[in-house]
């Protein structure tokens, strides 16, 4: 997908979020079982990114004899990133399954999860080599 | 019950076991849906403190000044708001038929977390 195509979809979907409710317009109301099913995955959604945020503060605060200042700042900097990002997906993915929920159609499907889990075991590794080959500044 | 009895009971088609309950219409539900999603604002209040107070340990170990105060204002002020949502959210929830959860509430649960990640990274360069 091209740079402006992009972004434009994303303006799209921060449009969708602030729109008045409008989705409660279109289409029929499903079970209210399943929107609450959905609410739960959005919640679950954003305790991931509540955890990547304080692992971010955790690694700042914990790994002081493992890594330099830089180092250090810049891995907590890449976890609070995720965190920030993975809460806007979390918002982004509740609305499109509530409105496909809606209209009937499937349910979005998502790169998301295999993304995070790359970004989370990358991180993993380095941190067990930092730890095991102490990579001290 | 006796032996022979529990056999002459299933012989004449009637399930053995314990007195057996009609099914009753109600309007709650049986799967505990609303439940199930009041513990998992519990759950999400519960991530968040531990985020919180990891947050204001990240702002005593620098030096002082007012980025840590601003900081923790920050944070404060995000964890307030989101416990008021999770607050108001369940309050809704204990209806026969929970309405939908409001986009504007989605979206103020959002803003809080980033508001809090948005304070750590301050306070990191503080």
């Amino acid at each position: 997908m091209s740079a402006t195509g992009w972004f434009r979809e994303a303006g799209a979907s921060v449009r969708l979020w602030f729109a008045p409710d409008r989705v409660q317009e279109e289409g029929s109301t499903p079970d209210y079982r399943f929107s609450l099913a959905n609410e739960r995955t959005f919640l679950a959604w954003i305790r991931t990114s509540l955890a990547l945020i304080g692992g971010g503060f955790a690694v700042d605060q914990f790994l002081t004899d493992h890594l330099t200042r830089w180092a250090r700042v810049g891995l907590a900097l890449a976890l609070l990133a995720g965190g920030v990002f993975c809460t806007l997906r979390a918002v982004n993915h509740w609305v499109r399954c509530e409105r496909a929920m809606r209209s009937g159609r499937n349910l979005p499907a998502s790169r998301f999860p295999a993304l995070l889990a790359l970004l989370v075991a990358v991180i993993a590794v380095a941190m067990v080599a930092v730890v095991l080959f102490g990579w001290a500044g | 019950m006796s032996g022979a009895a529990r056999a002459s009971a299933s012989a004449s088609g009637e399930a053995p076991g314990p007195a057996r309950r009609a099914a009753v219409e109600t309007d709650r539900d049986p799967g505990l849906q609303p439940e199930r999603t009041r513990l998992a604002w519990r759950r999400t209040t519960l991530s968040w403190s531990v985020a919180a107070v990891l947050a204001v340990r990240q702002s005593l170990r620098g030096a002082g000044g007012t980025a840590p105060v601003a900081a923790i204002s920050l944070t404060a002020f995000a964890f307030l708001a989101f416990l008021l949502l999770a607050h108001f959210r369940i309050q809704r929830l204990a209806a026969a038929q929970p309405p939908l959860l409001s986009k504007r509430a989605a979206v103020a649960v959002a803003a809080s977390t980033v508001a809090l990640a948005a304070g750590g990274a301050a306070l990191m360069f503080s």
